[in-house]
């Protein structure tokens, strides 16, 4: 059918008459060399590959011809190959990254290292054991309201929430993050991704719960982060974690915690709580889901 | 909860007891769990990837109700009219009264539970247009209405007690001597540990098999192991042949290929265009043009490439420019930026280059509308692995309200199943045994045959035999391909050990997507017509018998595929009147 | 789409240079600054050229007789501005990472580098959550801006009348920017929209929603603005120093 088609374009298509025809677009002669963590928990080590080179190669379509050719065995996770799932974070030459999203061709002149993210315990190659985030996750209060759905909500009131929401959970940014990754804060901080979280459940014009405690003297740990904006840099959708997620977290802790003129503003109007849904802090103490990777 | 399996000779297993077990975590899995969470009973969700990850969370366009707030005329009774006309009216009309009636509650519930919708002016949820909705319908969040859906799911999930267990994956269902389904053996991806759940019910929301082709949207969980899984305990399964080609897949970087480019972008506006810039959909439904149904804008596109009018890498042009670079950001960012990253295309200054590519399974295991039981007693399915609601052709943004409406049933009918039923969750130790065994043959045979390469021959040869447009020739030397890749399953061999070895997990899915290949091509060559989804080539158009039935497949006393042509019941007068006030 | 171009290959250039040339640069440029303003101070107790007033020195308070001759009135004043830019969300980040090395970068490489131990990092737990009080430092800033407003508008009025001079108009240029740095500021955002959940259910909400809007687009380049308006003070008051030194003289365009 493509043959067909490129004969009837006649020369002026023939640069790409071979890209279309079923048989993949390899590239005369180039191939792509990358080095791969092989290993698990206990240790291991780079393992160089050599791939035939495919026009627009992602890195992870290098991966996985390897696992198809080579290396049956090859851990490495991924499901969409279009940036929207977040399974496929690992590190290249030091840096998070979706292997889906990143292009062969950047790295051209450089060595192409790939490796597990590292903030989370290594299981094996490129696959990590993430599952200590969805634990982090159920101790958030979920969105709680008294009122009832269908809402009269205005875009103008919501608009801000689109960009947090938009988070597809790579976990690249707690990889990155120096709290989780170099200081192992683990148990007293809930780490970049579920800052973003928290600031939508609590703008939410609906929303009723109120996290400030959790985040402040429970396991959210909002102080611990000294907004250097690593998780910015690494968020995949662009989200400007530090600046519209944890800065404006932080302002409201302060709010509740550290301003003066606030405290004695709530004591006079003797509201606990300094939201502007104020409900005087209840927390309403909910239920876990119990999640478990390996068996 | 926890106990130890012991070893007996074989690899040792855990047990793990539910009341109801669900088997996936799209959205139709976690909304059962939810609604069998809320009736109190204990309730366990399996995955073969991680939480939040399934197909649901790629969906983009958006999700159909009729809540008629951008356009008030609509109703259940139109959402209900268009999906059977796109389901061509092989459709189970009793499921698309309920889904219809109940999607706009489902959506709101959603909205309840903290998903955020883009919002019309009035404050309420917006609703944009989709081929073939003959109102604007679909409720979006941009385009990645999925994970909003998905999210919110797993977010509310997460805050019950339900158990989930991630990198999971089952492999074969377990009845006790009644016949009833009581467990399931699973393996965890992460080690290899194999689980037995005794559970009371089980609930299937597996998903699609959209891997069984080469060009495809689907990730590599979509191998059908929910139908398979079904087929083997003995359930049916209805009108296997009908798998929807979306229009509009990527078709270059060749990594890529096959990526969807979602409808959304057509209900945004976007023109179809063949190389000589002609809006060719007037020539195949000028009314609708491409806002047309899938299976019509899906041939039309495969004809003009076909026909010498493809775009230089074998597309057809699909051009959304004139939105600007503004309106596109607002309504399509996530396409905006897959094109830039992935292709180094502009969608605000360049057209895209598509082509049709396989998207979604409207067959699946026959279910009860009301409480989505099979034929098995104990064995419940809803979602994409459930056949019924869409007929021929399914609607765009149907799928995630069927999810929700289904996935609640599908719950509730497991837990009144539970609540009033008492029997035995024992099995016979030696089949628990066989089926491990089984399992971790590939790897006792470490030198075998590639698994790799087996799938691949395989989506080559159902790409070939079994694409869009069919015929009886090429159908039956692709079953004969199919069935010799089939003999060549115990030959898998795969290095490695039991920790996370994909090469093994492969090894698995493998033989799931051979068997529905199967059972698709046999179903193909038995619906001799034009319908839908279903073209063949050697037919001239719709046959008015074959209009009347459901092909129901289920595996015979020899273990065969079993094919039955059944009478669909015929409508009863409030649902058959709709259609006579309209035209 | 040509500034993102631009900027695509400028962070493109940035990348390929090693990590730790990002922390090196700020601590320069930290230390310097901090040195100039020492000196300044500590040699020089006047700030004033003709109808020019440092913004090291305004509003002029303090030089009250029973007060030491050494301390400079700058002192009374200094404070402010500093704290401000002290406890502000962008130099705290830029000094964690260039002084602290907490972390000195972000790749995988220079967060080894890291001087604290897991054992002794405390976040803003400990001695730096008196950054919380940025707020405060925020409020007294706009005070002290009304002052420089006012510096400007005399500025521009030498010998009492109405006439542009260079040195005016790096007054204005310096207050412009220390407007928009301040404008941009986390914290007044916060106040404005960003601790407003609902804004068609407040009073007013729809005239914050838009200042919100509006300084959130501010706020997106405040480290760039926070340098700026940095090196204008200083430029400012460099400016002052050369003509009371008599190095040079005022350039008059009107
Ligand atoms: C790219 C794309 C875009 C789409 N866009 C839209 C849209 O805009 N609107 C719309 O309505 N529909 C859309 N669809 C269709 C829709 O997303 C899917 O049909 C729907 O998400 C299927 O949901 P599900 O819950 O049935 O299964 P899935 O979401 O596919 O989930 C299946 C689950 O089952 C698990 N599973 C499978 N096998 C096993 C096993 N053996 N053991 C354990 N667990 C198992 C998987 O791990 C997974 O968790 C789109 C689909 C795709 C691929
Ligand atoms: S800004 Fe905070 S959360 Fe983000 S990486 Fe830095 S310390 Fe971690
Ligand atoms: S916030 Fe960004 S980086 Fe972090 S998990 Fe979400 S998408 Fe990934
Ligand atoms: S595979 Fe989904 S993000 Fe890469
Ligand atoms: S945050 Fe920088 S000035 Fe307030």
């Amino acid at each position: 059918m493509s043959d067909s088609a490129a004969e009837q374009k006649g020369m002026a298509s023939k640069a790409h008459a071979e890209v279309h025809s079923d048989e993949e677009a390899t590239l005369e002669g180039k191939s792509y060399r990358l080095k791969i963590f092989r290993g698990d928990a206990e240790g291991g080590k780079e393992v160089e590959y050599e791939i035939e080179a495919i026009e627009g190669m992602v890195v992870l379509d290098a991966v996985l011809k390897i696992q198809a050719e080579q290396a049956n065995d090859l851990a490495v996770r991924w499901n969409c190959k279009a940036a929207h799932c977040g399974s496929c974070s690992a590190e290249i030459n030091g840096r998070p990254k979706l292997l889906c999203k990143t292009r062969v061709e950047e790295y051209e002149g450089q060595e192409i290292r790939v490796h597990p993210i590292r903030a989370f315990p290594v299981i094996k190659d490129l696959v990590s054991d993430v599952s200590w985030n969805y634990g982090v996750s159920a101790q958030i209060q979920p969105f709680t309201t008294s009122e009832q759905a269908p809402f009269t909500m205005y875009e103008e009131d919501v608009e801000r929430l689109y960009e947090p929401k938009k988070c597809i959970e790579c976990f690249m940014c707690q990889d990155v993050c120096h709290v989780l990754r170099t200081h192992h804060k683990h148990p007293e901080f809930a780490g970049p991704r579920f800052f973003v979280r928290s600031q939508w459940l609590e703008m939410h014009p609906k929303d009723e719960g109120n996290r400030l405690q959790f985040l402040k003297e429970g396991r959210g740990g909002v102080q611990l982060c000294n907004i250097t904006k690593c998780c910015s840099e690494v968020c995949p959708v662009g989200i400007h974690i530090t600046d519209n997620s944890i800065i404006p977290l932080k302002e409201r802790v302060a709010d509740e915690y550290y301003d003066p003129a606030k405290w004695l503003m709530r004591k006079i109007r003797g509201r606990r709580n300094g939201s502007s849904n104020g409900n005087g802090g209840t927390r309403s103490t909910h239920a876990r889901a119990g999640i478990r990777t390996n068996g | 909860m926890d106990a130890n399996g012991h070893a007996n000779g074989s690899s040792p297993h855990e047990v793990r007891e539910h009341d109801v077990l669900i088997i996936g975590a799209g959205g139709a899995g976690l909304r059962a769990a939810v609604a069998a969470t809320e009736r109190g009973l204990s309730v366990g969700v399996v995955t073969k990837s991680l939480l939040g990850k399934a197909h649901t969370v790629m969906a983009e366009g958006g999700i159909a109700a009729s809540l008629g707030n951008v356009d008030p005329a609509d109703g259940w009774q139109t959402h209900f009219k268009d999906t059977l006309k796109s389901g061509k009216f092989i459709n189970n009309w009793r499921m698309a009264e309920l889904f219809s009636k109940e999607a706009p509650d489902r959506v709101y519930e959603l909205e309840q539970w903290g998903a955020l919708f883009n919002r019309t002016a009035e404050g309420k949820i917006s609703q944009r247009p989709f081929g073939a909705h003959t109102y604007r319908r679909l409720c979006h969040v941009g385009d990645r209405t999925g994970l909003e859906l998905i999210r919110t799911m797993q977010e509310k999930v997460l805050a019950t007690d339900t158990q989930v267990y991630m990198e999971t994956a089952v492999t074969k269902l377990f009845k006790n001597s009644e016949g009833r389904v009581v467990g399931a053996l699973a393996y965890t991806r992460e080690t290899g540990k194999f689980i037995h759940f005794k559970t009371k019910a089980v609930v299937l929301a597996t998903g699609g098999w959209g891997r069984i082709y080469k060009v495809t949207s689907n990730s590599w969980e979509g191998t059908g192991d929910g139908a398979v899984l079904a087929y083997d305990a003995g359930a049916e399964l209805v009108d296997m042949e009908m798998v929807q080609f979306h229009p509009t897949g990527m078709v270059w970087p060749p990594g890529v290929r096959g990526l969807l480019v979602t409808e959304g972008v057509r209900g945004e506006g976007g023109l179809l265009r063949n190389s000589k810039g002609e809006r060719y959909m007037e020539r195949y439904d000028k009314e609708r043009m491409e806002l047309s149904s899938r299976d019509v804008v899906a041939r039309a596109n495969y004809t003009e490439v076909q026909e010498g009018r493809g775009s230089p890498h074998g597309g057809v042009f699909l051009d959304i420019t004139h939105l600007g670079y503004r309106g596109i950001m607002k309504k399509l960012p996530t396409m905006h930026e897959q094109f830039l990253k992935l292709a180094d295309i502009d969608i605000s200054k360049e057209p895209m280059e598509v082509f049709p590519t396989i998207h979604y399974t409207m067959g699946g295991v026959k279910v009860d509308p009301e409480t989505c039981a099979t034929n098995v007693p104990g064995l419940f399915a809803a979602g994409e692995v459930a056949g019924g609601l869409h007929g021929a052709n399914r609607l765009g943004g149907n799928s995630l309200s069927d999810l929700l409406v289904f996935g609640r049933r599908a719950g509730m009918g497991a837990a009144e199943y539970v609540k009033s039923n008492g029997y035995s969750t024992e099995i016979r130790e030696e089949e628990l045994n066989a089926e491990k065994k089984r399992v971790m043959a590939p790897l006792e045979k470490r030198e075998g045959e590639n698994p790799y390469k087996i799938q691949q021959e395989l989506q080559e040869t159902m790409m070939e035999h079994a694409n869009l447009m069919r015929n009886e020739d090429s159908l039956k030397e692709g079953l004969g391909k199919v069935l010799a890749l089939k003999d060549r399953l115990p030959n898998i061999g795969v290095g490695g050990s039991t920790l996370f070895n994909p090469g093994w997990h492969t090894a698995q899915d493998v033989r799931h997507l051979i068997q529905i290949s199967e059972i698709i091509i046999r179903c193909a060559l038995e619906r001799t017509e034009r319908r839908g989804a279903q073209w063949r080539l050697d037919y001239d158009g719709p046959d008015e018998e074959l209009g009347r039935v459901n092909l129901i497949s289920k595996k015979d006393q020899q273990g065969e595929v079993g094919i039955e042509k059944r009478e669909i019941p015929p409508m009863p007068e409030h649902l058959a009147k709709l259609f006579e006030e309209g035209e | 789409m040509a500034y993102g171009d631009i900027a695509r290959s400028t962070t493109g250039v940035l990348r390929r240079l090693p990590w730790w040339t990002g922390p090196i640069a700020v601590t320069a440029a930290l230390v310097g600054f901090g040195i100039y303003v020492f000196v300044t101070v500590m040699l020089f107790d006047r700030g004033e050229y003709e109808n020019y007033l440092s913004p090291f020195y305004s509003p002029p308070v303090g030089g009250e007789s029973f007060l030491p001759a050494w301390l400079s009135p700058a002192i009374f004043i200094l404070w402010l501005p500093l704290g401000f830019r002290a406890t502000c969300y962008y130099y705290r980040k830029a000094y964690y990472r260039a002084f602290f090395w907490d972390p000195p970068a972000c790749s995988s490489k220079a967060q080894q580098r890291e001087l604290r131990g897991p054992e002794h990092y405390r976040g803003e737990t400990a001695l730096f959550v008196w950054n919380n009080i940025h707020r405060y430092f925020m409020y007294g800033s706009f005070v002290l801006l009304v002052f420089l407003t006012i510096d400007t508008v005399r500025a521009f009025l030498p010998e009492g009348s109405f006439g542009i001079t260079l040195g005016s108009l790096i007054f204005l240029v310096n207050v412009s920017l220390l407007w928009t740095y301040s404008l941009s500021c986390h914290s007044l955002r916060h106040v404005i929209g960003g601790s407003v959940d609902c804004y068609s259910c407040v009073k007013g909400g729809n005239a914050r929603r838009k200042a919100y809007n509006w300084l959130s687009v501010l706020n997106r380049q405040h480290a760039l603005w926070a340098w700026l308006s940095l090196f204008s003070l200083l430029i400012t008051d460099v400016y002052i120093r050369l003509l009371l030194a008599g190095v040079i003289t005022d350039f008059r365009l009107v």
